[in-house]
């Protein structure tokens, strides 16, 4: 969907290329996440890729059109835009400020008041109660709901979200990274979003790409970054706690084993994840657990061995 | 009492008086009109330049020192006298308010927003007139009133170069030390000034939209 070929960008006077000979492929649908230090590239990466910025080498094709024989104000309508600090208009309503790229191309204003509704309850605000309000009114995460809502306004296959939860509290950033996961992936948008937040980026992406210096230093599923990073570099990025990372992505149904005598007293849901059965383990002082199926009926034990065995299978 | 023979002068010579209240107005809203047309789009020009916005903004402030007398004083050798000189200078008197309040005021337009316009899909002009400007209007307005009232004052120095206006009054009254005629300009003046004030608050409160009101 998204294919970027040997992209160049020097900004002048600077010491070396902001992006250096990038190549990278986003297929259609996935959650691509581009993170890396300060000054990796990964906002001037995005930010080529709708023409906010002019490259000086290589190439971007968006649905295999060549974005730089593309007139940028009419590829920039077609491509969702979501930044940190949303950005929206104080002097518009709720209402308006999402039918910004409507209007722009314009639509009637029926179908513009029935997209804003439907929007609105698509990232959960009541549309009654908030249509006609105007963005100081609104909280930071509401803020970002419109921020999102107003991207998504004309329907665009490709998304461009740019750190969009950093400006927001820890908690309400949790609840919005998995609310917008949802949303996004029920919309199959492909989406390029940029972080420096790794467990954001493994929460969120179908893919990371790692970057550094401006070139790309390993681009794979979190879960094979985590079980192979490919250099010191991406090892420390990740972090030492990487193994913890990596099991918190798989299910406990994936390391489930047939029961043994007695079902273990302490029980957990086979959808949860293993570092939260770890957990559990640790703090019942047990190495065994009993799983639950979605009705609650036992379908199975989990055991410490059964984690290590299961995180074992994938290392090299 | 002095108020009393000041209110019979009027009565006395209406034609002058109301004649001379029209040239005032007519010269304050003349040179308010033109420096806006020429200050807000000088602005708006100026806004994707930097320096030369600043250079914008360091000459208004020097323009801003000159006293009033001294522009109408330096206006006469070149333009003469008259209406079309006071004019010229009233026109200058208002420009550098109104010009340093629209560079500041789109300096100030927060750039997030303005990223966020652009890539979105919006031209330069789009983004100048449904984005900058109106987000700019309030600061905008808060120059033009400050200059309508530097204007409506001012006028009453064009009296010295023959541009006629309440000015005529204040100083024949000051000439003959005819204290009620000095008031019939003074006065009047006075109350414009503030009415300029007055209704240029109320524009600004008006032209400042919705969601970017006061609470």
């Amino acid at each position: 969907m998204i294919e970027i070929r040997e992209l160049v960008k020097h900004f002048p006077g600077a010491a070396r290329p902001a992006v250096d000979h990038l190549t990278l492929t986003v297929p259609q649908g996935e959650v691509c996440v581009l993170i890396g230090p300060s000054g990796c590239g990964k906002t001037t990466t995005m930010r080529i890729i709708n023409r906010l910025i002019e490259p000086d080498g290589g190439s971007v094709r968006v649905a295999g059109r060549d974005v730089m024989t593309t007139d940028p104000v009419s590829l920039r309508r077609g491509i969702g835009y979501v930044i940190q600090h949303v950005g929206l208009f104080p002097h518009w309503s709720i209402a308006d400020n999402i039918a910004t790229v409507p209007k722009l191309l314009g639509w009637s204003p029926a179908r513009i008041a029935s997209r804003v509704d439907e929007l609105l309850e698509l990232v959960g605000m009541e549309p009654a109660q908030y249509r006609e309000r105007f963005p100081r009114e609104l909280s930071g995460g509401q803020k970002q709901r419109v921020g999102v809502a107003r991207a998504l306004a004309a329907d665009p296959p490709v998304m461009l979200m740019d750190e969009p939860f950093g400006a927001i509290d820890p908690i309400t950033r949790a609840r919005l990274q998995t609310e917008f996961l949802r949303i996004l992936r029920g919309l199959k948008k492909t989406i390029v979003f940029v972080t420096h937040d790794i467990d954001e980026a493994i929460r969120m992406g179908d893919r990371i790409a790692i970057l550094r210096d401006g070139a790309l230093v390993q681009y794979d599923t979190p879960e094979a970054i985590l079980a192979h990073p490919a250099d010191n570099f991406v090892e420390s990025f990740v972090g030492t706690d990487r193994a913890l990372k990596r099991i918190a992505l798989l299910r406990v149904d994936t390391a489930l084993e047939p029961l043994a005598g007695h079902p273990p007293a302490h029980a957990i849901p086979a959808h949860a994840n293993l570092r939260d059965a770890l957990a559990m383990m640790f703090s019942a002082g047990v190495d065994a657990l009993t799983v639950t199926g979605d009705g609650g009926a036992t379908v199975g034990q989990l055991t410490l061995s059964g984690i290590r065995e299961r995180t074992r299978a994938t290392e090299p | 009492m002095l108020l009393v023979e000041a209110w019979q002068f009027i009565v006395a010579h209406p034609a002058r008086f109301f004649g001379a209240l029209y040239i005032h107005v007519a010269l304050s809203a003349a040179a308010l009109g033109l420096a806006i047309a020429i200050a807000v789009p000088t602005g708006v020009l100026l806004a994707d330049k930097a320096r030369a916005t600043l250079l914008a903004i360091t000459a208004a402030n020097i323009g801003r020192t000159l006293p009033s007398l001294a522009v109408l004083a330096l206006v006469m050798p070149i333009l003469g006298t008259g209406f079309m000189p006071s004019l010229f200078a009233l026109t200058l008197l208002a420009l550098p308010p109104i010009l340093i309040n629209t560079c500041t005021a789109l300096r100030q337009v927060d750039p997030d927003m303005v990223d966020a316009a652009r890539g979105m899909g919006m031209t330069r002009a789009q983004i100048m007139r449904r984005v900058e400007l109106p987000v700019a209007m309030p600061v905008i307005f808060a120059g033009i009133r400050t200059a309508s009232v530097q204007v409506v004052s001012g006028a009453v120095l064009a009296a010295y170069i023959g541009g006629g206006g309440l000015g005529d009054f204040i100083t024949a009254g000051i000439a003959m030390m005819a204290m009620p005629q000095l008031l019939v300009g003074a006065i009047p003046a006075t109350l414009l000034a503030i009415g300029a004030d007055r209704l240029f608050g109320y524009l600004q409160h008006a032209l400042t939209p919705l969601g970017m009101r006061p609470r």
